[in-house]
């Protein structure tokens, strides 16, 4: 099997709030493996902790309030990122690991035209000239199916739309044709028609570029369709992983279930569809024992107690979470007779 | 006065109004450009400016005399306004208004240079303890603190006790050095807003240092406040200097500047009144000027003006 490019292990990133009302462990012990060339999902609510965990790996978590906990590993070609001196990290951001953030309204400086941005990064990590910048800021807009690159690359963003915006940040991202891109609700901004063009925008690049996606969102639709494994998170950790046909056939947590039964579905006609109930609780209490129990409908004494590892489908501790494994953070796992059957 | 001031006295006017009519061209193209010049006394403000800086670079067209030109000091002491001196002359017989042509130089190169030092200083460090924030800012904005409640005014006159006859470029240096401390809390208020824009974090996820990212995104976002505190600032720092040279600590004679000429007429205030009164309407014309400049400046940069 071959190496993961990027290995994540035991992350925790917390936060100290100000006004006294204690630690929010935003995230709270996630692994991950990511393999080059594929496609990773990471899903969950708002406030699950998606977001951090992607800020992480680049280390722009806002320091303070926030800090990334010593024992946490980030590792991206056998070199941990949490370690490294700040120029060696910055040779890594926008050149080896890239990143799309979710609001292309205010993710592009108003004040630079869209090419400057563009053609940023690659005067930052290969110190072209200006002219050779322009030049490959004009043929990243062609790859990124701008129309009229050579115009456009002289307008200011306020003068393009949110697809088009989503498109110039997707160009920033990939200028240096990074190994890792990491997209964190990419189309989340945008209406359907502008969704779709934009996943397979991407999914074309990284056919065309052979890196590895990140792709978080809290949209399942978007998973089943573009995503190779999926990492479902709840409560600050992974919950459930697993390749996205297996996690579909047989959805081993509670919550993903949960998510599955709150999408609605074209081919099975359903009057209702069914909420998971309660909210996701505050970061700065988590539940003991499982996280999960208090919305869980299949709870029972041991799961406010103890809390359970990432347990994968043979029963045994899961661990790491990479490869072809499907695991869950759930007592079920061990004892799938405890499960309830609805009327 | 000869024709030929005259004649460049009418050149000047004429170059400046038509500076300015351009200038208002050009900005009518743009909203905020309008909005400029919504203002009644903004356009006023740049025509007083546009005669002020073309009659500083033509001054020796303007002038029909050198600035120590000494035409007859026993016969031409403090002549009052006449044809050939058109604002008078002083206790030395020098002609008022070659010398003020002159000071306008001096003037408007203090004022802008000092303020340049200030906004450079001020920017840059209210940068620094807005972006970086924690003991970096406390540090920073405690030392501004201090700096705001000394009167500049006494560090000044103890810098001049310190060094016998400073040169020019050192009183600009000073009276820059001393006046950036608002500058600094302005800037450092605007980035820590801008800090937490989005685009921001996006470039530092494009692996931009920190240099970079405040100089090419967070200071380029906040030119708005720092630019009115700038042409409101010049006004200041002339003021500054003409106080200074008042004084008798800023400008050294017999180079004119409107500041010391006042001092130099001060004594004969009640013979002579031309001497004082002609350099302090050029001070109170060009900082008004400036001042009104300044306010349409600040409205043109706040697009929620467009509303109203």
């Amino acid at each position: 099997m071959t190496e993961p490019l990027l290995r994540v292990r035991d992350l925790k990133t917390y936060f100290v709030t100000e006004h006294g009302s204690g630690t929010a462990r935003a995230v709270d012990g996630v692994s991950f493996d990511l393999y080059p060339g594929e496609t990773l999902g990471i899903v969950g609510e708002s406030g699950c902790g998606k977001t951090v965990t992607s800020l992480s790996i680049l280390r722009l978590v806002p320091e303070p309030p926030g800090h990334i906990r010593p024992g946490s590993l980030i590792e991206f070609e056998g070199r941990n990122l949490l370690t490294l001196a700040p120029p060696d990290l910055r040779a890594i951001r926008g050149n080896q690991i890239a990143m799309i953030f979710q609001e292309p309204m205010t993710s592009l400086n108003p004040v630079f035209t869209v090419g400057d941005q563009i053609a940023e990064a690659a005067i930052i990590h290969q110190r072209l000239s200006r002219k050779a910048a322009r030049a490959r800021a004009i043929e990243m807009l062609q790859l990124v199916g701008i129309p009229d690159p050579a115009e456009r690359v002289d307008h200011y963003p306020h003068q393009l739309s949110g697809g088009m915006r989503q498109r110039v940040m997707i160009a920033m991202a990939l200028v240096c044709h990074p190994k890792v891109l990491i997209a964190d609700e990419p189309t989340t901004a945008l209406d359907v028609t502008i969704q779709a063009q934009i996943l397979e925008l991407l999914d074309r690049l990284q056919v065309e570029l052979g890196m590895a996606v990140v792709l978080i969102t809290h949209d399942l639709g978007i998973v089943a369709g573009h995503a190779d494994r999926v990492v479902v998170m709840y409560a600050g950790q992974v919950v459930e992983t697993a390749p996205t046909t297996a996690l579909f056939d047989r959805p081993l947590h509670p919550y993903t279930e949960g998510l599955m039964a709150a999408v609605p579905r074209i081919d099975t006609p359903r009057s209702r569809l069914q909420a998971i109930p309660g909210q996701v609780p505050a970061a700065t209490a988590w539940p003991s024992g499982c996280r999960f129990h208090p919305r869980c409908p299949h709870a029972w004494a041991k799961c406010a107690v103890d809390e359970p590892p990432l347990l994968d489908e043979g029963g045994g501790e899961g661990g790491g979470g990479g490869g072809e494994t499907h695991a869950a953070r759930c007592w079920l796992v061990q004892e799938p007779a405890r499960r309830r059957h609805e009327p | 006065m000869t024709v030929r001031t005259w004649i460049a006295l009418l050149g000047a006017l004429v170059l400046a109004a038509w500076a300015a009519r351009a200038l208002r061209h050009r900005a009518a193209r743009s909203a905020a450009g309008r909005r400029f010049f919504r203002h009644p006394t903004a356009a006023w403000g740049i025509r007083v400016l546009a005669f002020f800086i073309v009659v500083a670079i033509a001054a020796p067209l303007v002038a029909p005399f050198g600035w120590v030109d000494q035409p007859d000091i026993v016969r031409l002491q403090n002549q009052p306004p006449s044809w050939t001196f058109l604002l008078g002359t002083d206790v030395y017989s020098r002609d008022l208004w070659s010398r003020i042509v002159f000071g306008t130089r001096i003037s408007l190169i203090v004022g802008a240079l000092g303020m340049l030092v200030a906004i450079t200083l001020g920017t840059v460090v209210g940068a620094v303890a807005g972006y970086y924030r924690r003991w970096v800012d406390t540090v920073l904005m405690r030392g501004v603190d201090v700096g705001l409640a000394l009167p500049r005014i006494f560090v000044l006159l103890m810098a001049v006790a310190l060094w016998d006859g400073l040169p020019l470029g050192l009183i600009v240096l000073l009276i820059g050095a001393t006046s950036w401390f608002g500058t600094s809390r302005l800037v450092r208020a605007e980035v820590l807003s801008v800090r937490e824009r989005d685009f921001v974090s996006a470039a530092r996820a494009l692996g931009a240092g920190p240099a970079r990212v405040i100089f090419r995104h967070v200071l380029p976002n906040a030119a708005a406040p720092i630019i009115v505190s700038a042409a409101l600032g010049i006004g200041n720092v002339l003021l500054l200097e003409a106080a200074l040279s008042f004084l008798g600590i800023g400008v050294p004679p017999p180079v004119p500047s409107w500041g010391n000429m006042i001092a130099d007429g001060a004594p004969y205030l009640a013979t002579a009144p031309w001497t004082t009164l002609f350099p302090g309407l050029a001070i109170a014309l060009v900082v008004m000027a400036l001042n009104a400049v300044g306010d349409a400046l600040r409205d043109a940069f706040d697009p929620r003006e467009e509303a109203t």
